[in-house]
């Protein structure tokens, strides 16, 4: 039994590798439903993957080793992350080493080596790219951190599992606060993740990309890296959403046999989740860039209030 | 100067200040337009006063007149109002120059560019001396629309360099973008300069499409030139063939059956409706309002397969012919098409009700890229971006041909606004497909009977024929001239797009760089149209 936790940590990984593009395609396949389009199904994105694998790789002349380390460290990340985040269990060994906010360092990392990787052929669209991402971070990371803190206060940990476990025990039902803090992060993931109305991942139109303006020169197995690492993250952040706000169903610790429930409980959680992303993508334009201060103004207010609302009311 | 404001028509006001140094143009059919010829060193002076008269200017070409036994000529057309006019200059082989109109006319400085580079022609007194259309790797002495010029033979490459208007300071950086672009659509290049986001210069390099339509036009039979003339701009290749075959008729008499003329009607209000469906839907996505996209196209998509069903062809291209058009419609095709727009009206009054309902969308649309109306009226756009601007012209309504002539039945409510930022293109667009159907259902069910095509004789040597047509994206120009041997010696194709171009360059200053692809699905110019 004291493997048991380890086989947990692998096979989450694992689930993350493997579920993150379908729940992509599922994204996709119900954006297409909603515009009245045939979906190409809920497997187009292994298929894009497998597609950009067997490409070659077309390097600029003047690419450094940035540019070729990045898509490595952003793919690693993405998958030490899937470690750290409670999926079916609580019992992560990663989970215990590394909180909330280590977490947030984990993609910071990532974000600024691809920002490093944007600029570093030199091309006007990956600086531009980069310069709006940063742009975006310097906004999203302080309001995430204020989000997160104001759920660990409940829970007085901020360690993932932690939080998890004082939720479901039920002491933070309903509280004010937390409503305050989904608010705001829910604003955040959209803008981390590179949703409308932040930012268009479906768009050709290179004046107005801002994550994919970063990684325009990469190609074939690069490119599938990054491709799957963002995929990755997406799954992350619903899966952290759901981890922090909605942990009903999570296997609690040393429970084994509640495992198979939990993974009915993600797939119909992350079905739901899927839905109303979907909702927000089709019913909203992409923002003016310079509305973007706004918008994340407006989640770091949200979060701030809910910490206030913390100590007032609770 | 000043009792010449009294005069309204532009024809008194140069006959009134040139008296006997203007001649009108002889032997030509009053169905064309009248053509003064002035002394050279009298052109701009023309021009100046025909400014002054509220005049606007629609179109500056060369022709090389060898074939007759004369120089060059050099033409500028005006518009005030329902009036064209032209003014021809005879400029002598070994002194290839002309005044420059660029001092009164905006636009003039990128068509004399043009006949610079092609015609080898100058400009004196013309700012800008770079090539237009025609690129710095070809000799400079190779002017192609010159009859010397021989288009069969390849060219050598020499070495050339177009010097870029350049922005310095700290902070300024450029964003070159295309000539290939990423979606599929033509190639043009667009250079930034920006600080931060925010651009604060625009500058189009076109010509990467140029194909030598013009040269191509003189070595046709004016039959197959009306083919050729629907290939100008793909998607306007209605607009384009009627007004080729137009300017045709109009050298040669050729009246029109009836019928014929309101069958051109309803294949250029069909691609009207066509286009503007597919630009509502662009404009919407390129604000990440994909919806409207996906539904628009379907909309569009069912005018299309109409098209196909009952004319042959999804874009109607080569139905208009010089004569009349080629093919008819029954009582079936009328009713089919009755029902599609009943269809195509119900659902499309439902996505504007999105379109106006969606803040997010108003957000993104509403004062972005604007052209102020009197810089509008300075750059003389046309079109769809000159209604958006405050400027009201429509050849439907000041240069009609049957059945738009009939202001009294059809009353064309052509919406004029005045805001000239995304929005007001957008709205333009949308109230012009409300009267579109509108006109389009009157046209079917008043329906003249009777032939669709008449006898179309060959025009006589040194004819001209002058023709204005309300494509989709706006006026388009075609003035042909024939040779001695009643050949094609010039056909001058202007595109709404040689001039709105400018427009687009102009309204682009002041937003931020990721604003730019909607401005420009906003004007949505034809690059093919431009590059010829």
């Amino acid at each position: 039994m004291i493997l048991y936790p380890f086989i947990i940590e692998v096979f989450q990984i694992l689930l993350v590798l493997a579920v993150a593009p379908a729940f992509a395609g599922w994204v996709k396949a119900l954006k297409c439903w909603s515009q009245g389009r045939t979906s190409p199904g809920l497997f187009q994105p292994y298929r894009d993957i497998i597609k950009l694998f067997s490409k070659d790789v077309v390097l600029a002349e003047n690419a450094s080793w940035i540019f070729r380390f990045t898509p490595y460290l952003v793919f690693g990340v993405s998958v030490l992350a899937g470690g750290i985040v409670p999926m079916l269990s609580v019992d992560l060994p990663l989970a215990a080493t590394a909180d909330v906010i280590a977490l947030v360092a984990l993609f910071a990392i990532a974000r600024f080596f691809t920002a490093l990787a944007g600029m570093d052929i030199g091309t006007a669209f990956g600086g531009m790219g980069s310069s709006r991402e940063m742009t975006i971070a310097s906004l999203a990371e302080p309001a995430m951190l204020m989000a997160i803190f104001t759920v660990s206060l409940a829970s007085k940990s901020t360690s993932l599992s932690q939080m998890v476990q004082v939720i479901y025990s039920g002491q933070s039902v309903l509280r004010p606060s937390v409503a305050f803090a989904l608010l705001a992060f829910i604003l955040i993931a959209l803008a981390e993740t590179g949703r409308i109305p932040v930012d268009n991942p479906a768009t050709h139109l290179e004046l107005t990309m801002i994550h994919e303006a970063m990684i325009l020169e990469y190609s074939g197995r690069h490119l599938a890296l990054i491709e799957w690492a963002g995929m990755m993250k997406l799954f992350l952040f619903v899966m952290l959403g759901i981890a922090v706000f909605a942990p009903w169903g999570i296997a609690a610790s040393g429970d084994l046999t509640a495992i198979p429930a939990a993974v009915l409980f993600m797939i119909l959680k992350l079905a739901i989740v899927g839905a109303g992303l979907v909702l927000i993508e089709t019913g909203l334009a992409k923002m003016r860039l310079f509305r973007l201060t706004e918008f994340l103004g407006s989640a770091f207010l949200l979060a701030t209030l809910g910490m206030l609302s913390y100590f007032i009311l609770e | 100067m000043n009792e010449l404001r009294e005069i309204n028509k532009l024809r008194d006001i140069i006959a009134a200040l040139f008296g006997s140094d203007a001649k009108k143009e002889e032997g030509q059919y009053p169905l064309s337009v009248l053509t003064y010829i002035l002394p050279r060193e009298k052109f701009a002076d023309a021009a100046r006063a025909l400014k002054k008269a509220y005049a606007l200017l629609a179109a500056e070409w060369a022709t090389d007149e060898t074939s007759f036994g004369r120089g060059f000529g050099i033409f500028a057309c005006y518009r005030k109002g329902s009036e064209y006019l032209i003014v021809k200059v005879n400029v002598p082989l070994e002194d290839p120059t002309f005044p420059s109109l660029s001092k009164h006319f905006v636009p003039a400085y990128r068509f004399e560019r043009q006949i610079q580079s092609l015609m080898g022609i100058t400009p004196v007194g013309n700012p800008d001396a770079r090539p237009w259309i025609k690129f710095e790797d070809w000799p400079q002495d190779a002017w192609p629309l010159r009859k010397a010029f021989n288009a069969s033979k390849p060219l050598p490459r020499v070495e050339g360099e177009y010097k870029w208007v350049k922005a310095e300071g700290e902070g300024v950086y450029e964003i070159p973008v295309g000539p290939v672009h990423a979606g599929i659509i033509e190639p043009g290049h667009f250079r930034f300069q920006a600080v931060g986001e925010d651009i604060i210069n625009l500058e189009e390099r076109l010509g990467y499409v140029h194909k030598g339509i013009e040269k191509k036009f003189e070595s046709m039979s004016w039959e197959n030139g009306a083919r050729l003339a629907g290939r100008v701009s793909g998607d306007t290749t209605v607009a384009h063939s009627i007004a080729y075959c137009m300017a045709l008729e109009a050298m040669t008499g050729c009246k029109l059956p009836e019928r014929a003329h309101w069958l051109r009607a309803i294949f250029l209000e069909r691609e009207r409706i066509a286009n503007h469906l597919g630009d509502i839907g662009a404009i919407c996505n390129d604000a990440a309002f994909s919806f409207m996209l996906y539904q628009l196209s379907r909309l569009r998509e069912l005018i299309l397969r109409t098209n196909y069903k009952l004319f042959g062809h999804r874009f109607i291209m080569d139905k208009v012919i010089p004569g009349g058009v080629a093919v008819d419609i029954d009582s079936t095709g009328k009713k089919e098409m009755l029902s599609e727009l009943d269809n195509i009206s119900k659902d499309f009054e439902k996505l504007v009700v999105i379109y106006e309902e969606s803040p997010s969308l108003e957000d993104r649309v509403r004062d972005t890229g604007i052209l102020r109306p009197e810089r509008a009226r300075e750059l003389c756009v046309v079109g769809i971006a000159a209604r958006a601007s405050g400027l009201n012209l429509d050849c439907r309504i000041f240069n009609p041909f049957p059945p738009y002539d009939r202001h009294d039945r059809i009353e064309l409510g052509v919406p004029v606004l005045i805001t000239g930022d995304v929005h007001a293109r957008a709205w333009v667009r949308i109230q012009e497909i409300r009267e579109s159907i509108r006109i389009t259902r009157y046209m079917l069910e008043n329906f003249p009977d009777g032939e669709i095509i008449s006898s179309f004789t060959r025009p006589s040597p040194g004819i001209s024929g002058f023709a204005a047509v309300e494509g989709w994206r706006g006026e388009i120009i075609y003035w042909l001239q024939a040779g001695p041997k009643g050949e094609i010696n010039r056909c001058m194709v202007r595109d709404p797009s040689s001039v709105n171009w400018l427009g687009l360059e102009q309204a682009i200053p002041g937003n931020i760089v990721p604003d730019f692809p909607l401005c420009n699905k906003s004007f949505n110019q034809s690059y093919s149209g431009h590059d010829l």
